[in-house]
């Protein structure tokens, strides 16, 4: 196997929310007011080869959005470290930027928050380039033209802002903003999730063929299983802030090992005919301010066992490229339930 | 067959999106909607006349008010419409040095213009860099400098104008010192609201991972997405620093009267208000008022028409 | 028996400077008791606006123009404010995407929903509590009497839009109007509320409009469905017939451009164009610029329905196979 591009050594990023000055008064009376830490991701780990693209899975709060963060560099971790062919990666050190992080590049959800409205959409996508001298100036323009194109726009549209494009053609400009910095790692952060379904095809096609004639390397963060299976090479599972699994897309698809893995895949409705039971999850997502003790997931989990009240199970070998967090995989939960 | 839609009519398909809206359309679209009303059109007929008026003052008034070996003493307290020793009549009457009220107030009006615009701009400077720094790096940075903010605005203008005009003295250039100095606060709290919600929309962090150095991240994204409410507080701003510098002119610690503003005219005809000689304060202070309230016509309307709430 | 929703040539305008928009084009479906119609679409197709017409909560510059919406056989168009103000919440309700439209930020859940239930009927505080308190357990919130006490900011967003569930429940209305009422939810937390939904219709016999633009919801939930595009509803029938067997390229081409449905890797089927401006709509056909069945007579004449098992508006139907 290639080295990979991208290694996630064991990261964790812990957000504080240091209390006001008035909060802090108060607290002094009724006991409150100590700082607030959300452990958005807990010892995360992944390799990315050359060429591959990853999905990371997961519903609100398992930490997935801030993994793709902190590989852009946009956040730092609190723990572990995370490098690009070796390199660590960090934004501004000292008031110099780094070269390395031009390297990375993140298409965003939501095509009308990511575009300075104010912009020309030429100016967005030549700003970067231009400015760490990645085209030389005098091509700029033409290789922005081209850029349009090859994403399917007309070159024209560089003189135009970005309100006059529909959702579809929005997330087309910031895809080239992104190809435009010639990256080797883009992170695509739910980035068809707002798109129109008929819109949402015609974007996950010009991944596929971007990624065939460019040889992207990606990340591709999203809630949606289906879009995930389709576009992924291999898939990272995550719930409150932990891997829970990872695995080959078509395996992961075919067998699920980890219970909440298998859950999702229930609780997703499918298009097809005749009524269907929701074979639903139970219970709440957990706070990531106070996750539960042990597995997180064991509240919720089925075959949950006194074991995974205690212990974290760690991310272990369970086939060829597979890895699964869970005690079932592990030597079993426990002997046996302790009386409720 | 065409029963299956093929991949291959995919992505050139796009349909073209409307014609490029340019500079000149968004400037004809705010004017369609700014001369909806005619109250706001006439408030700015009046500003366009008054400052055209204000500075082509030398070539519009019969007498130069600075010039004190024109003036008079023989033709002091003329009431409106009388003619004096010069020959002409004095439309609004003269001074208590024979000054001619119409040439004075205009002059006075020049004065009241410079100092109300020069303080205006800058306040919004110095207002902008203070908010913009506060909101772009947040913690501790935006702690400091809002609370400071927080302060100033917590007193009222006037008597911060007061204070640094008794520290400079006298003079134009300590004038708009102590205005930009008593109102750029507006300017950073506005500047901080708009630009704190802006802070968090993806397209900063687009620009901020891209990576781009964070002046450029500041002024060429940030900024422009907050032009919009700045523009109405600085047309409000200008009108009350006009007033403010009335203000302290009249409470005699502003500008001499080598050099009137309007305010000076007004604190001056004060004086001589009691001996029946209304008209050395009454018309400065009409003039005053029109422009001030004008002005806050002008920016009232530029807020309804930039208010996206009223847009249709 | 009359149905519990009947709408009948609905049609809605908006007057905006670029000109008149009809939002909602002569729109009609029936919903018996205890059915749940899918109003499937795309964003600016007309769903949205649909429910809100229903409910009466169209304001300027928009207006609905044309049609009948009957309740229980009544019609509602054509109630004065007042009137219109005491169906909402008794006879018909609404769900929307953001349960904070509907609860108070302020208030305690239990406060306002005993708010709500002395509204429409005279009672002690004590029985409306107790009413709100059932309500809850009807849409499965677990330690129901605890919730009661808790502020909106306190509940998670499932939590919420379960409460926003309840509210509409209180005066066991005829008809439930659900716009993305889960589309801001995680899928597990959208499979619990899918699930109470489809029980509840069945239970206390409410006629639900559930409006999305997620086909797989609609697929799985909905007994009818009908598809939307620009404003008019192309295709109407059960969800077997609409999703086992469309009719309309439309909803072919929507059915189709779903990963699931392929080969992972491979290009997927994908309607090409756009959404069409409702301010720029083409002459005939507005889908005609997007079809791939197009002919000469879609340009020229707008198609009307054709009803053969389920209803289609389109000059070149697909074939029954």
């Amino acid at each position: 196997m290639t080295d990979p591009i991208l290694r996630i050594e064991n990261v964790s990023k812990r957000f504080t929310r240091m209390p006001g000055l008035a909060e802090r008064l108060v607290g002094k009376v009724t006991g409150g007011g100590k700082p607030v830490v959300v452990h958005a991701l807990s010892d995360v780990s992944l390799n990315v080869a050359p060429g591959e693209v990853v999905g990371i899975v997961g519903e609100s709060g398992c930490g997935k959005s801030t993994l793709g963060r902190v590989v852009t560099g946009i956040y730092a971790p609190s723990d572990g470290r995370v490098t690009l062919h070796g390199k660590p990666i960090a934004r501004e050190r000292g008031g110099n930027i780094d070269k390395l992080t031009t390297q990375v590049q993140m298409i965003h959800q939501d095509p009308f928050a990511s575009l300075n409205p104010r912009m020309k959409v030429g100016e967005t996508l030549a700003e970067g380039p231009r400015h760490h001298c990645i085209i030389p100036a005098g091509e700029v323009r033409a290789r922005m033209r081209e850029l349009l194109e090859k994403v399917g726009l007309e070159g024209a549209y560089a003189d135009r802002l970005p309100h006059q494009f529909s959702g579809g053609q929005r997330q087309r400009v910031a895809i080239a903003r992104a190809l435009a910095m010639e990256p080797d790692l883009l992170v695509l952060d739910e980035a068809v999730a707002s798109l129109d379904v008929s819109i949402q095809a015609q974007v996950l096609n010009l991944f596929m063929d971007l990624r065939r004639d460019l040889g992207l390397t990606a990340l591709f963060i999203s809630h949606d299983l289906s879009v995930v299976r389709h576009v992924c090479d291999r898939v990272a599972i995550m719930y409150l802030g932990r891997l829970v699994e990872l695995a080959p897309a078509d395996q992961l698809y075919a067998e699920p090992k980890h219970p909440y893995t298998s859950a999702l895949f229930a609780s997703v409705p499918t298009v097809g005919t005749g009524r269907r039971v929701f074979e639903a999850i139970k219970g709440e997502i957990p706070s990531p301010i106070n996750p539960p003790s042990g597995c997180a997931f064991h509240p919720r989990c089925p075959l949950a066992g006194p074991r995974c009240r205690v212990e974290v199970p760690r991310l272990t070998d369970a086939g060829p490229a597979r890895t699964v967090a869970c005690h079932l995989n592990d030597g079993g939960v426990g002997l046996q339930d302790a009386a409720a | 067959m065409t029963d299956t839609l093929t991949p291959e009519s995919n992505v050139t398909a796009v349909p073209a999106a409307p014609p490029a809206e340019t500079r000149v359309m968004r400037l004809r679209n705010f004017w369609s909607d700014y001369r909806q009303s005619w109250v706001a059109i006439a408030a700015l007929i009046v500003i366009v006349a008054l400052v055209l008026g204000a500075f082509f003052a030398p070539f519009l008034v019969p007498q130069d008010p600075y010039d004190l070996a024109k003036l008079d003493w023989l033709d002091a307290f003329l009431p409106p419409g009388t003619e004096g020793s010069g020959g002409y009549a004095h439309v609004l009457g003269t001074d208590n040095a024979g000054r001619d009220m119409l040439s004075a107030i205009f002059y006075g009006l020049r004065t009241s213009f410079v100092i109300g615009i020069s303080a205006g701009a800058l306040a919004l400077a110095v207002g902008i860099t203070v908010g913009l720094t506060a909101a772009y790096f947040g913690g501790r940075i935006e702690a400091l400098l809002m609370r400071i903010v927080d302060l100033q605005l917590s007193m009222p203008a006037i008597l911060l104008a007061l204070v640094m005009v008794a520290m400079l003295g006298q003079g134009i250039p300590q004038i708009i010192f102590a205005l930009v100095v008593a109102q750029y606060a507006y300017f950073a709290r506005t500047t901080h609201g708009a630009a704190s919600v802006e802070r968090r929309k993806d397209y900063i962090e687009a620009a901020r991972s891209t990576p781009l150095p964070t002046w450029r991240v500041m002024f060429k994204h940030l900024l422009p997405n907050v032009l919009p409410p700045l523009i109405v507080v600085a047309t409000v701003q200008v009108a009350s620093a006009i007033s403010l510098e009335a203000t302290l002119s009249f409470l005699g610690v502003g500008l001499p009267l080598t050099e009137p503003s309007l305010g000076t005219l007004i604190s001056n005809g004060f004086k001589y208000i009691h001996a029946g000689r209304y008209w050395l304060s009454i018309y400065p202070g009409i003039f005053l008022m029109i422009t001030v309230v004008a002005i806050n016509l002008v920016g009232d309307q530029v807020r309804n028409v930039l208010d996206p709430r009223n847009s249709r | 028996m009359t149905a519990a929703l009947e709408v009948k040539g609905l049609t809605t305008r908006f007057d905006t400077r670029g000109g008149a928009v009809t939002a909602v084009n002569d729109v009609s479906f029936t919903v018996e008791k205890g059915r749940i119609l899918g109003l499937v679409g795309e964003s600016g197709s007309g769903k949205s606006v649909t429910g809100f017409s229903i409910m009466g909560l169209i304001d300027a510059p928009g207006e609905v123009r044309a049609g009948q919406v009957l309740v229980d056989g009544s019609d509602l168009r054509g109630l004065s404010d007042e009137d219109m103000r005491k169906m909402r919440g008794s006879k018909v309700a609404m769900v929307f995407q953001d349960p904070m439209m509907t609860l108070n930020p302020v208030l305690r859940v239990g406060d306002q929903m005993a708010m709500a239930v002395r509204v429409h009927r005279k009672m002690s505080k004590n029985a409306a509590l107790e009413e709100a308190r059932k309500a809850l357990e009807t849409v499965g919130i677990p330690s129901p009497a605890e919730r009661l006490k808790a502020y909106p900011h306190q509940l998670s967003g499932g939590m919420r839009q379960r409460v926003a569930i309840a509210m509409a429940l209180l005066h066991s209305p005829s008809v439930i109007i659900a716009d993305e009422a889960t589309t801001a939810l995680d899928v597990s937390i959208q499979g619990q509320i899918l699930a109470e939904v489809r029980e509840l219709a069945d239970n206390t016999g409410a006629a639900i409009v559930w409006i999305t633009h997620d086909l797989a919801v609609v697929s799985s939930l909905a007994d009818d469905i009908c598809v939307m595009y620009a404003g008019r509803i192309v295709e109407r029938g059960t969800a077997a017939q609409v999703i086992g067997q469309p009719r309309h390229p439309y909803t072919k081409g929507l059915l189709e451009s779903i990963p699931a449905l392929h080969e992972p890797g491979t290009p997927l089927p994908q309607i090409p164009g756009s959404t069409p401006q409702l301010s720029r709509l083409p002459q005939g056909c507005p889908f005609r610029p997007r079809c791939p069945r197009a002919t000469e007579i879609c340009a020229k004449t707008p198609p009307e329905d054709t009803v053969d098992g389920q209803t289609v508006l389109c000059h070149h139907p697909l074939e029954r196979s």
